[in-house]
């Protein structure tokens, strides 16, 4: 016998799937310590496959985002996998991406000299199969630009990153989501001194068939970690120290 | 194989070629001028001209006498190279072979070319007549030696000089028919030379001793004892296809089936090789002359027709087909081996060995240029800027291992900024910091790590690096560049950290 909340999610899945969203698309390997914002997004997956939208400003906020989104990227490649990085003025310094999981030389960057030679070669990477992500510095990007860029994934189920550089120019597009991440202070194990883990806000402004949220994130040499389980972590830490006294 | 050798004079070269863009100039006396030693001189004058007595070197006022009316125009300086290259160019229909002889004629090296028209005569028969429909006199001779077909097409009427024949041709032309200087010439004729046989005869130490080595290495050079350099105009590729078409190509779609057609002969042809593209050049040819050319690259050898057409498709805009293109011309000018696999069943590689991302970086390398495409690698150096090699290569795989043990800063300004500082005591991070007007109080500091200059490359100051992080968690990377204290001590903001 079906109940109530039975027949709702059945119906859920079907709306769903009628909005053209693909449960098959989306990979089941859940992403270690994220697993509260994957809970944001339909079907509690962090979607692969699908273009994600980023606010990525000049400067400080550039790098927040840069550091979260080589920290997503690294839980989503391989060792032997390539990511196609492409923009215009790019800053990104290589070396750094080593702290967040990726080899630096798995990256091959694309230096276009014009915004529309980026989102040419953004829609050409998204058609390939053998890459697994793409990423592309972009200033503007209209609903119907979107659209191509969403057929070209649905054969490939090549994952993509769009860095907005601009935040005037916001609009409706196709992406999966809306991300913005920026700088929060820093934690040190037991109050030492000096910069310590970097801990970002994270914020998922729209989300597509899922719950926008907000949390706090850090990056802990390898893995994510969500603020809450933190704080939680943090009052064990003095019990023990408690108990241990 | 026996070398034969055509030479192509062209008389009147240059009113030829004015009088085909001025069809009204056919029927007027009319020369050239050129300005030397500040007076005005003929340097080309058309049949008309000549018959009345004008040559090539008198004053233009003594012709100007002559005849009042005489048509002139300005001569330019390096107008007969043009010339004689574009129609050497024209000519590679002909032999692949074409070199400059200036400054009014064209070498042919026509060896195992003349019976694809069905024999010498015919081979100048048709050259001559070509010629004469576009409106050029032209005069034309064929034998073993340069100097021979040279002086034949100049002096004589004959136009095929037999093998082995050319000391018994040339016996009864003038000395000037050897390509000599006038002093030389002059010498001759003071002594009463008037033909190359009355002195062919003499000992070589003689004429060496009376008249110097030009004359002997001409001689020698037109008897084929011995060999003379040949400069082609072009150098063939060796790899190289043509597609002739039967009527002139207007369309993007003619150009494609074109580009396919040359593709899958060259690629079957390097498949047998065991070779592959690397870079090649498409040229067309149109009908008014005008050449065109696109080129590709790829990152690996291949011999994927589909890939290399895709490659070409992307530049096919840039082909101005205008009136139509008679020929294209497909050369491969750098191959590589192609490792020749198996048709998989399935795309098992992933990243660099698998062949959709290398056609992809063709591709991407096509549009933005091959330069924009890069991977950085790690070098065993400290200076922040030099930690990192860039490279073009795809293949190219890590010496040593990306340092892990200093963080370095997600974004990193390509130069620095100069910012102002409160610091306290030396070696103490700065307690604030402006930055594009806006004050950062410091919070959390790291440092410092001094860098050190590496003096044998450049000069000037270490670096002092400190991380610092602010009132609000932003986290940037400044460094303080010399000594605390000193003179020229200055600060930097260098990056920023995630």
């Amino acid at each position: 016998m079906e109940t109530k909340q039975d027949t709702i999610n059945r119906l859920r899945k079907e709306i769903l799937a009628k909005q053209g969203f693909k449960p098959e698309l989306a990979s089941t390997s859940h992403i270690k310590g994220l697993s509260e914002i994957e809970a944001a997004f339909p079907n509690g997956v962090f979607p692969t496959g699908m273009i994600h939208e980023m606010l990525f400003q000049k400067g400080e906020e550039a790098a927040a985002c840069s550091g979260f989104l080589g920290a997503l990227l690294s839980s989503l490649t391989v060792p032997e996998s390539i990511i196609l990085w492409i923009s215009v003025g790019r800053n990104l310094f290589p070396p750094s991406i080593k702290t967040f999981g990726i080899e630096p030389h798995q990256i091959v960057f694309v230096d276009a000299t014009q915004e529309k030679q980026v989102l040419w070669a953004l829609e050409e990477g998204l058609k390939c199969q053998g890459i697994t992500a793409v990423v592309a510095e972009l200033r503007e990007l209209s609903f119907s630009q979107s659209k191509r860029l969403q057929l070209a994934i649905e054969e490939s189920h090549v994952t993509g990153f769009v860095l907005r550089t601009d935040a005037t120019k916001l609009s409706t597009t196709t992406c999966v989501s809306r991300w913005q991440v920026t700088a929060l202070p820093s934690e040190t194990n037991d109050g030492m001194p000096g910069v310590g883990f970097p801990k970002w806000n994270v914020e998922l402004l729209r989300v597509r068939n899922g719950q926008p949220g907000k949390w706090e994130v850090g990056w802990h040499g390898n893995q994510f970690q969500i603020a809450q389980q933190e704080a939680k972590k943090a009052i064990n830490y003095q019990k023990l120290g408690r108990l241990r006294a | 194989m026996h070398k034969r050798y055509m030479s192509l004079w062209f008389p009147t070269l240059k009113t030829d070629w004015k009088t085909i863009r001025q069809p009204e100039l056919a029927k007027v006396p009319f020369v050239f001028s050129t300005s030397e030693k500040n007076r005005l001189i003929i340097s080309a004058c058309n049949s008309i001209a000549r018959s009345s007595g004008l040559h090539v070197g008198m004053r233009l006022a003594d012709a100007k006498a002559i005849l009042p009316d005489l048509c002139v125009q300005q001569d330019s300086e390096d107008r007969e190279l043009k010339l004689l290259k574009a129609i050497g160019e024209w000519c590679i229909r002909y032999t692949p072979l074409v070199s400059l002889d200036l400054p009014d004629g064209l070498v042919f090296d026509c060896t195992g070319c003349t019976h694809l028209w069905g024999g010498e005569e015919n081979y100048i028969r048709e050259i001559k007549a070509r010629f004469k429909s576009k409106g050029y006199t032209v005069r034309a001779a064929i034998a073993d030696t340069i100097g021979a077909a040279w002086a034949m097409a100049r002096f004589s009427k004959s136009t095929v000089i037999e093998p082995r024949s050319q000391k018994l041709a040339m016996s009864n032309l003038p000395p000037s028919a050897l390509r000599l200087d006038d002093v030389t010439l002059d010498k001759l004729r003071k002594l009463g030379f008037r033909t190359i046989h009355s002195f062919s005869a003499i000992p070589k130490s003689n004429l060496r001793r009376r008249f110097g080595d030009l004359l002997l290495l001409r001689l020698m050079q037109a008897y084929g004892e011995v060999e003379e350099n040949f400069k082609p105009l072009n150098v063939p590729e060796p790899y190289q296809e043509r597609l002739a078409a039967l009527e002139p190509i207007r369309t993007r779609v003619g150009i494609e089936i074109a580009i396919r057609e040359l593709l899958n002969v060259m690629c079957n042809r390097l498949v047998g090789e065991g070779k592959g593209i690397r870079n090649a050049v498409l040229k067309t040819f149109r009908i008014d002359g005008k050449q065109q050319s696109i080129d590709i690259g790829t990152n690996q050898a291949t011999c994927n027709v589909d890939h290399l057409f895709k490659l070409f498709e992307q530049k096919i805009e840039t082909i101005r087909p205008a009136l139509g293109i008679e020929l294209f011309v497909l050369e491969v000018t750098l191959i590589g081996d192609a490792d020749i696999s198996q048709k998989s069943l399935w795309t098992g590689k992933t990243g660099l060995a698998d062949n959709g991302v290398l056609e992809l970086l063709d591709k991407l390398a096509g549009k933005v240029g091959s330069k924009a495409i890069r991977r950085y690698l790690p070098q065993e150096r400290y200076w922040p800027e030099r930690s990192i090699k860039q490279t073009n290569d795809l293949k190219e795989i890590p010496q040593t291992y990306w340092p892990t043990d200093a963080l370095r800063p997600t974004q990193l300004l390509s130069k620095p900024e100069v910012i102002l500082v409160t610091a306290p005591i030396p070696d103490y991070p700065p307690m604030n910091f402006r930055y594009k007007d806006d004050l950062h109080i410091v919070k959390r500091a790291d440092g410092p790590e001094r860098i050190e200059r590496e003096w044998w490359l450049d000069k000037g100051e270490h670096r002092d690096y400190y991380i610092v992080e602010d009132q609000h968690g932003k986290r940037y990377w400044l460094y303080r560049s010399g000594h605390y204290g000193a003179d020229q001590t200055q600060w930097f903001l260098h990056g920023f950290f995630a």
